[in-house]
């Protein structure tokens, strides 16, 4: 399992912190050529971006590249610059239709075949920035085996949706609910979009809290210093890894003895529980043995 | 010419300067003979009264004439309205050729550009920052510029290789038979520690203040045999410039990544353990490194003995959580660390010589454990260089920087691996001001690189296993790999600045640039 609970975004015309952007570790890093980067300086940050990917140092981060939105005609010229550098996805924004992601696995497979990498490589992050891409997040989600994962959007997806930042953000409560559904019901990760207040680290734990709690993965990241505490919060307890460790170590145990029901602390233990706690050990970066 | 222990090529003896003693390496230079002894003097009990009514007067009074040495201290910083103001006296007085001896120079001071121009200064024995220093890289001085650190500068002055003829001491409080306090007044500054051997040694001293109390002053930093006239004048200096208000540690993300790495360092090591003593400046890495090793004291219930050297609220915050025993103060930064040292007996104030000379019978950083300092450069011999900047212009005092090296037990050089497309790690710095012999790691946002020769750090960092080691070369070779290869900075032949190591030998020189 791909960690991937913190994506920060590194501007695509920032060579200080496109350089700089994994040493904060992130799970994953989003070279930005989209709205970091104004229409002028396009072609500038597209370069930057290249050479930057060329020299390939990112440590242990998933590296993804923002593409321009498709219903523009930069989209093209981005993913025939970055991909075959090798990353490991792309970022669409504003993903409506499962037919354009159809359009972008066939322009990715042309290119990976192109640059003899192995076809299916680059994995596909989709953006759903307005009403209509969080209606068919599901079916977005199912477009590709590409499709890694899904993500609602901030301030499109409000201006959208007619409305406007709340203190709790109640307007993003429904659209945030579909996509962790969807995104469960299709395989793929659900993860949340950014914390904007970049000063308010007690708002950030607590907006981190609550979309871990309804099922997200992750979130995407607009300063480093909100990282650790989002990995804080996504990352399991120590308790929860002990008990996770000794739900995981009897189910082990059951089966090789051939039996069907798990025990624990006296209690039988359900499948999901067990599932729940694999996960659990995941997250911790243990495998499911309790194994580092 | 003689190679130093360095590997720079030094002439054995620089117009303007004299003759080159040469840096052989670290503690290579023990002194000899006995300390400098200044004229003596009375003031029969018929005069309790210092006091004169303007600096001219003041200056009449010291016998100063053109070609003297006068000596200041930085303790007003940037709000500093003394040095100008006795300048400004001397051109009018019609006083030539001066030698300045001050402790520091800062923007505020770049008025005396006129006075060089003049002719009235002819030499600056000190730290040349901004317009001054890049006046002097450009070839607008006669002689070099002089510069010591904040122990070699009273090691100078004690052993009487530079005498002061006239120490100005800026006083934000004095009574009229010349004790003078740092602690009390409108333009309270806190310590005045780098004054006291300038007090001590030259052989006219003049305070002058701001605030005028009865005798005896309270808080006494200067007593009064050592200070020969008092004058009063409206203003010492703008309090906004003296101290600075609350320091907050910094947010950006790439100095506290830095720091972290620092912190991680630190403590890994020996020397995290009750009874540590520990230095930092007050830029936004250090501060931040004092941060996070306050937190990590905290968890591991760890009591410090005393924190050294420019102090801030930071550390006065430490004290008083009794994270540290009691603070060596040389240089109060901050309004809390000023309330500090005039309220608390643990917070005390010590003199340059006390902080910082290598020859005395044993300076404070000598008990340093750890101490947390910058660069503009370092090399792969872990050579530093704070004085130039990658344009090869003279822009910064060596400050503490040597001394604490050389004391602590543990020394951290922290920096950024490029400052915008500005390499900081490479293959010989520039300038050296401290020798790699005396650096124990260099830390930067790409990892922390241990000097080989402490393989006992290398070990306790691979123990811990959460540093983030590389080796010098890597970080050399990555910053090569970002930015490429700088071009050469292109100089004349003529020295404008000589760079003495704490004992007084010359580490390095800096040469005029050429004209673009």
């Amino acid at each position: 399992m791909r960690l991937r609970r913190t994506k920060l975004y590194l501007p695509g015309n920032n060579p200080n912190m496109l350089l700089r952007g994994h040493l904060f570790n992130p799970d994953g890093v989003i070279l930005d050529l989209e709205d970091a980067v104004a229409v002028s300086e396009k072609d500038a940050a597209r370069i930057l971006v290249r050479d930057v990917l060329r020299k390939g140092d990112f440590g242990n981060c998933e590296v993804t590249v923002r593409i321009n939105a498709m219903d523009t005609d930069l989209w093209r010229s981005d993913i025939e610059t970055v991909v075959p550098c090798g990353i490991d996805g792309i970022r669409i924004p504003k993903v409506e239709n499962p037919k354009d992601i159809a359009i972008m696995d066939e322009a990715l497979s042309h290119i990976e075949s192109k640059a003899k990498m192995r076809v299916g490589k680059t994995l596909i992050f989709c953006l759903l920035e307005t009403a209509l891409g969080i209606w068919n997040a599901y079916d977005i989600a199912k477009a590709s085996r590409r499709v890694a994962a899904i993500c609602p959007g901030g301030e499109d997806l409000r201006a959208d949706l007619k409305t406007t930042r709340s203190e709790n953000s109640e307007e993003l409560i429904g659209p945030r609910r579909i996509v962790v559904l969807a995104a469960h019901a299709a395989g793929v990760d659900a993860l949340d979009t950014v914390y904007a207040d970049i000063t308010d680290d007690a708002g950030l734990r607590r907006e981190t809290e609550w979309v871990k709690q309804l099922g997200f993965q992750g979130k995407s990241v607009i300063h480093p210093n909100q990282i650790p505490i989002i990995h804080d919060v996504f990352t399991p307890t120590d308790r929860e890894i002990e008990q996770a460790k000794k739900i995981v170590e009897a189910a082990v145990e059951a089966a090789a003895r051939g039996l069907g029901a798990v025990q624990v602390d006296g209690k039988m233990v359900d499948k999901p529980v067990v599932k729940r706690a694999e996960y659990t050990l995941q997250r911790a970066g243990l495998s499911a043995g309790g194994e580092k | 010419m003689a190679i130093n222990a360095v590997g720079r090529d030094i002439p054995d003896s620089i117009p303007g300067y004299g003759d080159v003693k040469h840096f052989k390496g670290h503690d290579r230079r023990p002194p000899e003979g006995n300390r400098f002894g200044k004229r003596n003097r009375t003031a029969f009990n018929s005069r309790t009264d210092k006091t004169l009514p303007d600096i001219k007067a003041a200056i009449s009074a010291s016998g100063l004439k053109s070609g003297m040495t006068i000596s200041f201290h930085h303790h007003l910083r940037n709000g500093d309205f003394v040095v100008n103001a006795v300048l400004d006296a001397c051109a009018e007085m019609g006083i030539r050729d001066l030698v300045i001896f001050p402790t520091a120079l800062f923007g505020v001071h770049k008025h005396l550009t006129r006075h060089i121009q003049s002719g009235v200064i002819r030499q600056i024995m000190g730290s040349v920052n901004g317009p001054i220093g890049q006046l002097a890289s450009e070839g607008g001085m006669s002689v070099p510029v002089i510069l010591r650190s904040h122990g070699g500068r009273p090691r100078a002055v004690t052993s009487g290789e530079v005498v002061i003829d006239v120490a100005f001491i800026a006083a934000p409080t004095s009574d009229k038979y010349g004790n003078l306090s740092g602690a009390v007044g409108k333009s309270a500054c806190g310590s005045l520690g780098y004054a006291h051997s300038d007090a001590e040694y030259a052989q006219c001293v003049i305070a002058i203040t701001d605030n005028l109390v009865p005798y005896p002053a309270p808080c006494i930093h200067i007593p009064q045999f050592f200070v020969d006239f008092v004058v009063v004048v409206n203003s010492i200096g703008d309090p906004a410039g003296i101290v600075s208000g609350t320091t907050r540690v910094t947010r950006d993300p790439m100095r506290l990544l830095i720091a972290d790495n620092a912190a991680k360092l630190i403590e890994a090591t020996q020397y995290f353990k009750n009874g540590i003593s520990f230095q930092t400046g007050a830029g936004g890495i250090s501060l931040a490194v004092a941060a996070y090793v306050r937190e990590a004291m905290r968890e591991r219930g760890i009591k410090g003995s005393f924190g050294l050297g420019g102090i801030t609220e930071f550390f006065v915050d430490m004290m008083k959580e009794g994270l540290f025993e009691r603070l060596l103060d040389v240089q109060s930064f901050d309004l809390a660390a000023v309330r500090s040292i005039g309220e608390n007996p643990n917070h005390v104030e010590i003199s340059a010589d006390w902080y910082a000379n290598p020859w005395n019978a044993g300076c404070a950083v000598n008990m340093l454990d750890t101490v947390v300092l910058g660069a503009t450069e370092v090399d792969r011999d872990f050579n530093v260089n704070v004085n130039t900047e990658a344009d090869g212009a003279l822009l910064h005092g060596i400050g503490g920087h040597q001394d604490t090296a050389a004391g602590a037990q543990l020394t951290i050089i922290t920096t950024p691996l490029l400052r915008g497309r500005i390499p900081c790690a490479v293959d010989s710095v520039y300038t050296v001001t401290t020798p790699g012999e005396v650096v124990d790691a260099i830390v930067t946002e790409f990892g922390v690189a241990i000097n080989p020769r402490r393989q006992d750090l290398i070990d306790a960092a691979k123990e811990a296993g959460n540093v983030p080691l590389v080796t010098m070369d890597e970080l050399i070779d990555k910053a090569h790999g970002f930015t490429g290869s700088m071009s050469p900075v292109e100089t004349e032949e003529r020295i404008i600045g000589v760079i003495e190591y704490r004992d007084g030998s010359v580490i390095d020189v800096v040469k005029q640039l050429k004209k673009k």
